[in-house]
């Protein structure tokens, strides 16, 4: 009821405590396409849903490599995320020629975070419109976090962010567990199985999503086309020959963790994958 | 004697209160060489506790091996009181990594490379640091050993000396060092390389302290001396040689 009181400028609280500009950010961040991460003990994972404006222009690169050993995925405004990565490069390198080492993932998340509060106590800005998914390395091992408009950041085992990223989340908090030791391999199946959840029933096409990878030993790199189709091929195939056969989706304990489910388009009832 | 000199113009010293300082340097209470090697465990660093200031043998009780962190070791020859701007520089930068509090430390190879920017910022502002810094230390099992000069050169090395001690201590580790020396081998080969030294280096005195960093940590010796021989029959006619006034 009061909420068009107070939400002019950032720096006026509600009565109810709350700062309304900073969650028309966050609602910015649930406006983009889909940013997905994963990560194991030793690996990270990035996958983002490649949705173009129109069939004429090209997609939005929404994932940036900031050093060897950090990347970071982003949905919401990508402009605000094109120089946050330019910031998050910036401190990356600085720290790299003092030091001849990488930054500690989780010490550039804690700067990212402390510049993102600064918009949130100054009339005369406004917070940056784009959640950042940055997964990198230290001497801890693999690490995921995300970082808000708001100025907060989590670590986390595995997140999505942007729109309909809930279907990839509940796929992955279904799955995260076994995220931890799971190989390299595992880790980029789930991923593009987690796209392929917020596509929600879109045939998943390797051209519709980018995925990254880094880890211990693996400079940050980006997947080619041909690796990501190989990937779904192993599901989707299986996909076609069970519905050849039996008809009707149904998770059968496959030799290869295979993904069942509504390949076809519309299909909202099939439960996404039993693995 | 080097003096150092760039004149400044900074316009009318009556109203401005640095025109006509210059940037002299000139080192004035000084340490004389460090001795370092790698070996089994980690690494260890043998120095004097000398400060010189000009030819007069000032000051016996001067620390000139320092423990930085969990991980590093820095030995400082060169100016003293610079030395210890560097200790409070070192200081800010380990309680800042403390303060993070997660997990990352800065191990010596870190370290090194800050002196290192450090040093040759310095320099290229004529307004050096004027010490040759040795910096050693262990970090997840590996040993690590390099100097930085007051100009900025910076390298690594399986064994490191400073000052005098590049001429005449760094032609015995060159033959005698190995990779798997014990931790008393270790001794015996830097106690050799100050006992020369300490008979041939003016500015040297016999009150030495040995450092050692393992993976476990620091462990600096408390000060001792080496025995010396001065009973050479040469020493007892010196000028037996060469009779004469002349």
């Amino acid at each position: 009821m009061f909420r068009n009181q107070y939400d002019t400028d950032v720096t006026t609280w509600s009565p109810t405590g709350r700062l309304f500009q900073v969650e028309y950010a966050m609602e910015a961040v649930k406006q983009g396409s889909a940013a997905i991460g994963l990560r194991s003990r030793s690996h990270v994972v990035l996958a983002c849903v490649n949705k173009a404006q129109s069939e004429l222009s090209s997609h939005q690169k929404k994932i940036f490599k900031v050093d060897d050993h950090i990347g970071v995925a982003i949905a919401g405004l990508t402009a605000d995320g094109r120089v946050l990565s330019r910031y998050m490069r910036s401190e990356a390198i600085n720290h790299s020629f003092t030091y001849e080492s990488p930054l500690p993932v989780g010490r550039l998340v804690v700067h990212l975070a402390d510049k993102a509060q600064v918009c949130t106590q100054r009339s005369w800005k406004r917070p940056y419109g784009v959640g950042l998914l940055v997964g990198g390395l230290d001497e801890s091992g693999a690490h995921l976090y995300y970082n808000c408009p708001s100025g907060n950041y989590f670590e986390y085992q595995a997140f999505a962010i942007g729109s309909r990223s809930q279907a990839a989340k509940t796929y992955l908090e279904r799955r995260f567990e076994s995220f931890g030791d799971a190989s390299r391999e595992d880790l980029i199946k789930d991923a593009i199985l987690a796209v392929r959840e917020t596509l929600q029933g879109e045939t998943l096409k390797s051209s519709l999503c980018t995925v990254s990878v880094l880890g211990v030993g693996e400079p940050f790199h980006f997947l080619d086309q041909e690796t990501i189709q190989k990937v779904i091929d192993t599901f989707e195939k299986v996909a076609e020959d069970e519905e050849g056969e039996a008809g009707e989706g149904d998770a059968e304990a496959a030799a290869a963790p295979a993904e069942q489910g509504g390949g076809g388009a519309g299909d909202q009832d099939v439960a996404p994958m039993e693995m | 004697l080097v003096q150092f000199t760039i004149p400044i113009d900074n316009g009318d010293a009556l109203k401005n209160a640095e025109a006509d300082s210059q940037r002299t340097l000139y080192p004035y209470v000084t340490g004389t060489s460090i001795v370092a090697i790698k070996y089994k465990d980690g690494v260890l660093m043998a120095s004097d506790m000398g400060g010189s200031y000009g030819s007069t043998l000032r000051y016996k009780n001067i620390e000139r091996v320092k423990a930085i962190g969990k991980h590093s070791l820095l030995g400082a020859s060169g100016e003293i009181s610079d030395f210890q701007e560097i200790l409070r520089y070192l200081d800010e930068l380990v309680l800042n990594d403390n303060m993070w509090d997660d997990g990352n430390s800065l191990g010596p190879k870190e370290v090194h490379n800050y002196l290192t920017r450090v040093m040759y910022n310095r320099r290229n502002k004529f307004n050096p640091l004027w010490n040759t810094l040795v910096l050693g230390g262990v970090k997840n099992g590996e040993s690590y050993l390099g100097m930085v000069s007051m100009i900025g050169v910076s390298f690594e090395d399986n064994h490191v000396a400073t000052g005098f001690g590049n001429h005449l201590a760094r032609p015995i580790l060159r033959d005698e060092w190995r990779a798997d020396l014990s931790f008393e081998d270790g001794v015996k080969l830097l106690e050799k390389c100050m006992r020369v030294l300490l008979y041939r280096d003016r500015s040297a005195i016999n009150k030495l302290q040995i450092a050692k960093i393992t993976e476990e940590g620091v462990t600096v010796s408390q000060p001792y001396s080496l025995k010396t021989f001065w009973e050479f029959q040469a020493f007892h006619n010196p000028t037996a040689g060469a009779q004469g006034s002349w």
